[in-house]
């Protein structure tokens, strides 16, 4: 069915409803981004300065001399490496239960039960295991432990969509002279790739903005960046300045990846629902 | 020498037996077909010997080389599906050249397979486009072009024309027959639809709940069928069967007319059923000593352009007889029908016929 052109007085209320929307849900965006470019005074002025004299990147230019900025690159590693690790076993995991039934009717239903355990509840016995095996503070600790809690959701979401792929497409590449390992590659990773994409942002996004695991398992060498933004809330006054410049520092790599998948993203969540 | 041999071949899925004891050798060039009724374990067969399924029992020999522990790509067998599994984010040159890809072919050597093949079916103007700006007929052209560019030992199609429509199906199979008589590989088609099987096949290898029920070719299966479910699969209209007491001098039918025995069958007595196609009644002329003829009261008539099916009642047996056209105008027109008791068959309790 094709929409009926609008025009006349319905088009002008519904942009001004979009607007009002778009406004009210953009307006703390704003606000944090412009706190960052004032000076402290711009800050603690009232009525509130809503755009400052000059935009100056002071705030910044701290972040970056004391090295805070190096949370956001550890953050983009640990996010980047864990989101790796997890789409592709989890990819692999999610081929082998589909095509194959690993571990019977159940399994994949138990793995997902596992996704749905509160994590501050297993915080403290992970922290003693990391203590006892010496990845407090480490890379490699964060991201097995992204890749554990990402893994069963790669896995519940990734059978979905290669249930969907018809087993013919496989069986014809089979017959065609591929391994079971190139029909992975070659038919299921391409038919599946909005799918994967989709999971793969929803899986950097859960490491990017992790909290809890990362301020008990952490300390000085690999602080990530929802920790470091912490530290700027003080007992007698809270440092708007870096709070608002980290932030927007922080949202800025989300905002790439998701403006660059976003075309995947739509596809791949609709998906399951609509085949095509 | 037969190009494949399978001998005692069963399979399993759990507890279910879906072929239960094949024995089959298909010569070199030939065009089999594995016809039956749907659940036969036509599928079945066709994948376990692409190297699909795995058999439970028995051997798979191709060329002489028992291949029941190869992989299906290094059987070296080219096989086309009912859905025609294309490859939606790849063109149509690459869906057809993605079994020579899969061979490490080289470009040019692609290049020139997919042309020649392309070529062959009618479909070069398509080459650039994708899987899903084809119509269904195309895509099956496509889903065929990829099986002949390979230079494949076996051909198997499973069911491969049942997604198009009618008038499409006869021309596909048409096209088909041509392509194997220019090409001349051995191939083994499944399908359901009795027609495409006596039209294509050089051997019919008709299917019954996991056995081979009757192979041959399709003319003297379609004559001379070894059981009553044979002559009942071929054939369409379906072959009447009309039970009957059989002595020495003669069949007597439910309704109590007398028919001659028939010509080609041994001399069982008893209670039996006689098998006559439509086409074996025609109008009697005068009365013969020893013919064959019935007296009937005709209740449907259904005429088709060439010719005209009536259908009368034997005691309380429908039967149908394919007459000329215009031979029978309306229902209640009362007739004498001749029965050719030369290409009847009779059948015992068990269905199995009586030579
Ligand atoms: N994966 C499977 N698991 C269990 N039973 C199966 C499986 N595949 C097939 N069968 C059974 O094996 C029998 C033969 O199936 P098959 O697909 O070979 O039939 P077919 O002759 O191809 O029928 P159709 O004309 O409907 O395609 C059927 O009874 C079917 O239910
Ligand atoms: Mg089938």
């Amino acid at each position: 069915m094709r929409l009926r052109p609008e025009r006349g007085l319905g088009l002008v209320l519904r942009f001004i409803l979009a607007l009002v929307v778009l406004v009210f849900f953009l307006f703390p965006i704003y606000w944090l981004a412009i706190i960052s470019f004032k000076t402290p005074d711009e800050i603690f002025s009232f009525p509130p300065v809503w755009w400052p004299e000059a935009i100056q990147f002071a705030n910044y230019a701290v972040l970056f001399k004391d090295g805070d900025v190096e949370t956001i690159g550890n953050s983009l590693f640990i996010a980047g490496a864990s989101t790796l690790v997890a789409t592709l076993l989890g990819t692999m995991c999610a081929y082998s239960i589909a095509r194959f039934r690993t571990g019977g009717n159940m399994f994949s239903d138990w793995i997902i039960s596992n996704r749905m355990i509160p994590p501050i509840v297993i915080v403290f016995p992970i922290f003693l295991l990391f203590v006892a095996l010496g990845l407090v503070d480490t890379y490699i600790g964060l991201i097995m432990l992204y890749t554990a809690f990402n893994l069963p959701y790669v896995i519940w979401m990734m059978r979905g969509y290669i249930q969907d792929v018809p087993v013919e497409l496989e069986e014809a590449a089979l017959v065609d002279g591929l391994t079971r390992f190139e029909v992975f590659r070659k038919v299921v990773l391409p038919m599946v790739r909005g799918g994967l994409f989709a999971t793969a942002v929803f899986t950097f996004v859960f490491a990017w903005n992790e909290f809890i695991f990362a301020l008990v398992l952490t300390r000085n060498e690999v602080t990530t960046f929802p920790v470091q933004v912490t530290h700027y809330f003080g007992g007698q006054s809270n440092l708007w300045a870096k709070i608002a410049a980290m932030s927007v520092l922080g949202t800025v790599p989300i905002f790439i990846v998701v403006a660059f998948l976003q075309r995947f993203l739509v596809r791949g969540i609709s998906l399951g629902a609509v085949k095509g | 020498m037969s190009q494949l041999e399978i001998t005692g071949l069963r399979k399993h899925y759990g507890s279910f037996e879906a072929l239960k004891g094949i024995d089959l050798s298909v010569p070199e060039g030939e065009f089999c077909v594995f016809v039956g009724p749907s659940g036969c374990g036509k599928s079945t067969l066709l994948r376990t010997i692409a190297g699909l399924e795995e058999s439970s029992h028995g051997t798979i020999a191709i060329d002489g080389e028992v291949v029941n522990d190869l992989r299906p790509r290094d059987r070296n067998i080219a096989m086309v599906f009912q859905n025609y599994a294309l490859y939606p984010y790849l063109s149509v040159f690459e869906n057809i050249a993605f079994g020579l890809r899969a061979r490490r072919v080289a470009d040019a050597e692609v290049n020139r397979r997919v042309g020649e093949a392309a070529e062959m079916l009618g479909i070069t103007p398509l080459l650039d486009r994708q899987p899903r700006q084809l119509s269904g007929g195309q895509r099956q052209r496509v889903a065929i072009g990829r099986a002949v560019v390979r230079d494949a030992r076996l051909f198997l199609f499973d069911e491969p024309l049942s997604n198009l429509d009618a008038q499409l199906r006869d021309g596909m199979r048409a096209e088909i027959k041509r392509l194997h008589g220019e090409i001349g590989k051995t191939t083994i088609y499944v399908t359901h639809d009795q027609i495409e099987a006596m039209t294509l096949a050089d051997r019919i290898v008709l299917l019954r709940e996991g056995r081979i029920e009757q192979e041959g070719a399709p003319l003297d299966m379609f004559e001379r069928p070894r059981t009553r479910f044979v002559a009942g699969f071929l054939g369409s209209p379906q072959m009447n069967f009309l039970p009957v007491e059989a002595g020495a001098d003669g069949l007597v039918l439910a309704d109590g007319q007398r028919l001659p025995r028939p010509l080609n069958a041994s001399g069982a007595t008893g209670s039996l059923v006689l098998g006559v196609r439509p086409e074996h009644f025609s109008r009697a002329g005068e009365p013969v000593a020893g013919e064959g003829r019935l007296d009937i009261l005709v209740d449907l008539v259904q005429p088709t352009g060439t010719r005209t099916y009536a259908q009368f009642r034997v005691g309380a047996q429908e039967v149908t007889a394919e007459l000329p056209a215009h031979s029978v105008e309306a229902p209640g027109a009362r007739l004498a029908l001749a029965v050719d008791m030369a290409r009847v068959s009779l059948f015992d309790a068990d269905g199995i016929a009586l030579r």
